[in-house]
């Protein structure tokens, strides 16, 4: 993984010293509370319902297993020995005294992190795909252009003060598992006609109140390019997006207000003025990050060791969490393992202190010390042999961390909601655990398989409802926590947006709806189709029935939802 | 009016006018037009041999000053709110794009904290909010000793050095 020179770590720790000096400007009250909001927002630093949120930033998603073990002294010593790992790979404390936060940023500083620009409206952690570096359908690593984008989107001084916060994510794969299409900037990894690989970009996806789906507006970009490109994007939106309207001010409106032809005009007359300027990248800078990603010392013996079969064969429990939580890897005889966040007797996401020590500790003996948090809010170890795969299941047993659950219902994307939010309508972890009470058996969720529930807590979507198979969104109804559910969405290779099945539900209700579109799902489904396929062949309507069985009641009623 | 350049508080006599009936008669003194003024009463303006100063803010294009660069040795950039950064990308334009050599100063609500990235982007006066203390916001001009990309200052992507 990427290792700091002198230069990165001067940077965060003047970072460390300069936030100091901010918050004791505010405490001393020479900073006013709403002249200090921006400036621990840029530090990832929210004041929450009930305490302040620090979030920290985890580049592209991954972690040394020093660095998981500084997340977990944290939470121990500064916060309430557990933190949540978040959709965008980043890791959020819930309970830190705002006091404390520059010391916790002198900690993470100590083993090369920070906070920088997890909040605000500013260039936030690229994010990537979670089996980057080990998947067989990759055409290249993203991880290197993560780490380009992300020194120079660090402190940019242009782009510090945007219309609003801005998202990009990098997939080099041809299954997407980074919801590239839903961010304000996507870029794909792509070959050319003649073997060259480059970039497809994408721009103007999101979710929030006014969900898009990205649109490309350059299909190749050389990699040398793609600061220069990045910069003119951010230029035409810094200058004309809307500032008027919190709600209106994403990339994704100014793009739709353009349209396609007029606003990739914008960015390529910009684009011709910068690109061949000191934002060319050089071949030597790209190769010279890439060193940093290089494949691992593995074992050329690896797939020699039939121990894994054999196990399988032997013991069920296992065999179950192998068909789950194991992913295959490109090199054989290895596999990514999966670490479940999901336990059903937790908030989806979440990790304790002690929890964190014990996968660093298992990175370190079987994965080369390092550690990936993915989109879905679970833990990779990515390189484990598969002659270590029973002991380390039995090892992750041992902590709750083996549930079988990867990729099925309980496996469920959720946002802190109004347990933790200041901005949330409704709770999301009640419902979580709801689901979980009613869906303990794990044969009926094998036999459903695989299906993705995401689930926010309010209209601005940090749990990607939108791109749920099942997305679940609270709302406040007249003061009562209701729920809209969508069928059908997807944040992958095929994303698209769900459709809403009705109006709003109470919250008792939640978890019996999802059972009768399960069981719409078992009547109608065809040999090997997953609920997404069985949904997008049928339509909606079996699955509306099944749930509002009087008269249709009219959509608008209920637009206020 | 007490401005920050040069990393120190000077005293200078620029006045700012925030606003000016283009019919009005310009008062005495170096003063700070708004720039509908100076479109207003361009002809006439441009009859003197001395340079003038404008100001303006997001809402106004870079471009629009194309023609008129080498009439001003003072361009101030208002910055409305804080979190109006608009003006951040009209000095890079300025200096970086249009070759504009003159002063460039920040107006508005300009704070301590936004002083080292208005300075990356080219500007080279500060007007720091009338209830703060400019000397004791120096020191933000130090708060980085390294940056990580180029930009107006003369700085080079930090890969260059490694």
């Amino acid at each position: 993984m990427y290792k700091y020179d002198n230069y990165d770590q001067t940077i965060v720790d003047e970072r460390v010293a300069q936030f100091r000096d901010q918050t004791e400007r505010f405490l001393a009250g020479t900073l006013s509370e709403e002249e200090y909001r921006p400036l621990r927002l840029m530090n990832g630093l929210y004041i929450q319902r009930y305490a302040p949120m620090l979030r920290v930033a985890i580049p592209y998603g991954l972690l040394s297993s020093e660095q998981l073990r500084m997340l977990a002294h944290i939470s121990r010593k500064y916060d309430k020995g557990y933190a949540h790992f978040s959709t965008r790979q980043n890791i959020q404390y819930n309970w830190p005294a705002l006091e404390t936060a520059p010391d916790i940023l002198a900690d993470l500083a100590s083993v090369e992190m920070h906070a920088i620009q997890t909040s605000g409206n500013n260039i936030r952690n690229t994010t990537s795909d979670q089996f980057a570096g080990i998947a067989e359908d990759e055409l290249e690593d993203p991880r290197p252009y993560c780490e380009i984008i992300r020194q120079w989107s660090t402190f940019h001084p242009e782009f510090s003060f945007l219309p609003r916060k801005f998202k990009i994510a990098i997939s080099g794969a041809t299954h997407d598992r980074a919801a590239v299409k839903v961010h304000d900037i996507g870029l794909y990894l792509v070959e050319n006609d003649v073997g060259e690989i480059g970039f497809n970009v994408f721009v103007g996806g999101g979710l929030g109140r006014t969900p898009f789906i990205g649109t490309s507006i350059r299909p190749f970009l050389e990699k040398q390019h793609i600061l220069s490109y990045l910069e003119a994007i951010l230029r035409v939106y810094n200058r004309f997006g809307r500032r008027d309207n919190i709600y209106k001010a994403r990339i994704k409106i100014l793009f739709n207000a353009l349209g396609k032809e007029d606003f990739s005009r914008q960015v390529e007359e910009e684009w011709s003025h910068i690109r061949d300027s000191a934002l060319k990248l050089d071949q030597k800078e790209i190769d010279r990050v890439k060193g940093f990603f290089a494949a691992p010392d593995y074992d050329k013996n690896a797939a020699d060791n039939s121990s894994f079969e054999t196990a399988r064969e032997s013991n069920n429990a296992f065999s179950n969490w192998a068909k789950r939580n194991l992913y295959p890897h490109k090199v054989p005889g290895y596999k990514a393992v999966v670490i479940s966040l999901k336990a059903p007797d937790a908030a989806p996401g979440d990790a304790t202190d002690e929890q964190m020590d014990h996968i660093a500790a298992l990175a370190d003996q079987y994965s080369f010390a390092e550690i990936v948090v993915t989109h879905d809010q679970n833990l990779i170890l990515q390189n484990v042999k598969q002659s270590d795969l029973f002991s380390l299941w039995e090892k992750l047993t041992e902590k709750n961390l083996a549930t079988p659950n990867i990729g099925l219902l309980t496996d469920m994307i959720c946002c802190p909601g109004l347990d933790f939010c200041a901005l949330a309508s409704a709770g999301s972890i009640p419902i979580a655990k709801q689901i979980n009470e009613k869906f303990n058996d794990m044969d009926y969720l094998h036999d459903i398989g695989d299906i993705k529930i995401k689930m926010s807590g309010c209209v601005n979507a940090c749990g990607h409802h939108h791109v749920g198979h099942i997305g679940i969104l609270g709302v406040d109804k007249k003061g009562e926590e209701h729920y809209q559910l969508t069928l059908g969405g997807s944040a992958e290779s095929d994303a698209c947006l769900g459709d809403r099945l009705g109006p709003s539900i109470p919250k008792e209700e939640v978890a019996n709806i999802i059972a009768k579109l399960l069981d719409v799902y078992v009547e109608l489904r065809q040999e090997e189709e997953r609920f997404l396929d069985t949904y997008h062949r049928v339509g909606i309507t079996p699955f509306k029935e099944s749930v509002y069985p009087k008269a249709p009641v009219k959509e608008k009623v209920y637009a206020s939802n | 009016m007490r401005v920050i350049k040069d990393k120190a508080v000077v005293n200078d006599d620029w006045c700012l006018l925030r606003e000016l009936d283009n019919d009005a008669s310009i008062p005495e003194g170096n003063v700070i037009l708004p720039f509908a003024y100076w479109q207003a009463n361009r002809d006439e303006l441009l009859k003197g041999d001395t340079k003038h100063a404008v100001w303006i803010d997001g809402a106004i294009e870079t471009e629009a000053l194309l023609d008129d660069l080498e009439h001003f040795s003072m361009i101030a950039l208002d910055f409305p709110a804080v979190k109006d950064g608009r003006s951040y990308s009209h000095a890079r334009l300025l200096r970086d794009r249009y070759g504009y050599e003159g002063e460039l100063r920040a107006i508005g609500d300009v704070l301590h904290d936004q002083l080292f990235f208005l300075k990356r982007c080219g500007i080279d006066s500060y007007e720091l909010r009338a209830d703060k203390d400019p000397e004791d916001a120096l020191r933000a001009f130090d708060d980085f000793t390294v940056r990580y990309q180029a930009a107006a200052d003369g700085a080079v992507p930090i890969y260059k050095l490694r």
